[in-house]
């Protein structure tokens, strides 16, 4: 699939303002006054970033309102009417602890299970297409997830929690690469199946229907070498866990060193974002793959 | 809206004979025409007489080759594309907007293009590629079934049918109700063996493919290669052919 850098941007991006929501919905770090002010306006920043982004990938976007309509089917419709509503819970929540000086837990709480249902909707806009196999398992949305929770807890400086939960991701992440490689093939979709020739032969592409380039390929015939993607998953693994881990878990805490480990970390999460978009093989590919 | 319908009253579809299609492109350009000058937003082209020209079509022609499993010779099959009007669309369910719908009175799939937002989540959820995001409109197009002529009382009752199927000059497009056991394509579908495109995709297509029927086999044996006159040249050519590679 085409790696275009406003879903990258948006996935990321708002991932991990969720992800810093669902910590500071829990008290996590406990703030008020200036410092909670701080915290929320990372969090709103990147949350409401990536949804801008986000709109910037539609070519209409003047009916982008229409969108909040169909979240009784549509997981891109849930997604933003979730957001929104968490918006809204924090902001609550946020006034709270930032000018009077009181935790409104209710709010805290209820906007952290939204937040998390946000980031789980986000991934099931991907994870619901069985024609992208490498999106379409279980494991997708829990690493969404993973992104988010660790990536929040980078930005609100628990260096302890933030580098166990690496941990976890960056082990889960290159197991999801590995199950991934294997999900197109497991699908059983081959050039037979989709044109229902397989029967009578092996079936070979003898010309497209079209010698120029239209909307099916630019966005869903996007190919990357495989020797390029091994060496991109390396790069995106010590950058998203190996280097933080060691600067969090095992280096003495400091506050530099916590920074580092966050800026490392956003860079292995858009290379593997990237990725995430970059390696994923729609089936429509069939129809112009020569054999 | 989103929520594909648990039934419909008839199932409109096509039916496409991969046997007798010629592969002439005579239904692309039918189809481009007709949805240019009719409902909804041009098909656009981008360049089209530049070096980087493009386009949106709602329909489109492969070529494929079968190469037997025995080693008989090859074959070559034309294969038109379109949307398939699929009974468990999945272009319709993960539309946001409600601007994809299967409507309930025939099956047919369409998009209101006064709803969509162009965010091309229709186009990543549909297997077969028949879904267009238009470059100029910046709305999804695809294949309406000629919704604007098959109920079109302007028209002369030959004309009621999609453009595809009314220019084919080979007669290899078909229309009709699918759901109706005894209209003329689904009996063509049941003898003949129509087929499903990626059946493993669950999408449950309306439109059937007819598979080439088999070819003639030769009741002799094919005459014998001819039998090589020379592998290496000699005397002049040889020098010649000497000559000019040391030049
Ligand atoms: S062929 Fe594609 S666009 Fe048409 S109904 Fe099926 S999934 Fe939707
Ligand atoms: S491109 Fe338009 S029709 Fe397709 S999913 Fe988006 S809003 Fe719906
Ligand atoms: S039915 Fe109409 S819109 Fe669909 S492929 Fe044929 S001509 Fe095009």
């Amino acid at each position: 699939m085409h790696p275009a850098p406003s879903v990258i941007i948006f996935t990321a991006l708002s991932g991990l303002g969720f992800g810093l929501f669902m910590w500071l919905g829990l008290g996590a770090p406990d703030v008020y006054g200036m410092q909670a002010f701080g915290m929320f306006f990372i969090a709103y920043a990147f949350a409401v970033g990536g949804l801008l982004a986000s709109v910037f990938h539609l070519a209409n976007k003047k009916n982008a309102i229409y969108s909040f309509s169909q979240w009784q089917t549509s997981w891109l419709s849930r997604e933003g009417v979730l957001s929104v509503i968490t918006l809204l819970v924090f902001a609550v929540f946020a006034i709270g602890r930032i000018f009077v000086g009181v935790s409104l837990d209710f709010f805290g709480y209820a906007g952290s299970a939204l937040a998390l249902l946000t980031v789980f909707s986000t991934s099931m806009i991907y994870t619901q297409l069985k024609t992208v196999p490498r999106w379409n398992m279980p494991l997708t949305p829990v690493l969404f997830l993973l992104y988010a929770i660790s990536g929040g807890a980078l930005l609100s400086m628990q260096p302890r929690v933030a580098g166990v939960l690496i941990v976890v991701l960056s082990a889960l992440q290159w197991a999801g690469w590995m199950m991934g490689d294997a999900r197109f093939a497991q699908t059983g979709t081959t050039k037979g199946t989709a044109t229902g020739l397989a029967d009578r032969g092996r079936v070979r592409m003898f010309e497209s229907a079209h010698t120029a380039r239209n909307y099916v390929l630019d966005e869903m015939a996007y190919r990357i070498g495989r020797k390029h993607a091994q060496k991109l998953r390396l790069i995106a693994i010590t950058l998203i866990g190996v280097v933080p881990a060691l600067l969090l878990l095992v280096a003495p805490p400091s506050m530099p060193l916590a920074i580092v480990a966050l800026v490392l970390h956003l860079a292995g999460l858009l290379t593997a974002r990237w990725l995430f978009f970059a390696e994923a093989e729609h089936v429509v590919t069939t129809y112009y793959a020569h054999d | 809206m989103t929520k594909l319908p648990t039934e419909t009253q008839k199932k409109l579809g096509l039916v496409i004979d991969l046997d007798t299609c010629v592969g002439c492109h005579g239904c692309v350009t039918a189809c481009k025409g007709w949805n240019t000058q009719n409902y909804g937003a041009p098909l656009s082209d981008v360049d089209a007489y530049g070096a980087d020209p493009e386009g949106t079509f709602l329909n489109r022609v492969f070529n494929y080759e079968i190469a037997p499993h025995d080693g008989g010779p090859s074959q070559t099959v034309h294969f038109p594309k379109s949307c398939l009007h699929c009974e468990d669309a999945p272009c319709v369910t993960v539309c946001p907007t409600g601007a994809s719908y299967k409507r309930v009175s025939d099956g047919i799939v369409l998009v209101n293009e006064d709803r969509c937002m162009g965010c091309g989540l229709c186009a990543w959820a549909c297997p077969y590629g028949a879904r267009e995001l238009d470059a100029v409109a910046g709305v999804m197009k695809k294949c309406t079934l000629c919704v604007d002529r098959i109920y079109n009382e302007n028209l002369p009752e030959e004309d009621r049918v999609p453009a595809c199927v009314r220019t084919c000059p080979a007669g290899a497009r078909h229309f009709g109700d699918l759901g109706d056991p005894d209209s003329e394509v689904s009996k063509l579908v049941a003898e003949r063996g129509g087929i499903d495109l990626m059946p493993e995709q669950g999408t449950k297509p309306v439109n059937k493919y007819l598979p080439p029927r088999p070819r003639d086999t030769l009741d002799k044996t094919p005459p014998a290669a001819l039998e090589t006159v020379a592998e290496e040249a000699t005397g002049f050519l040889a020098w010649l052919d000497k000559a000019l590679e040391r030049l």
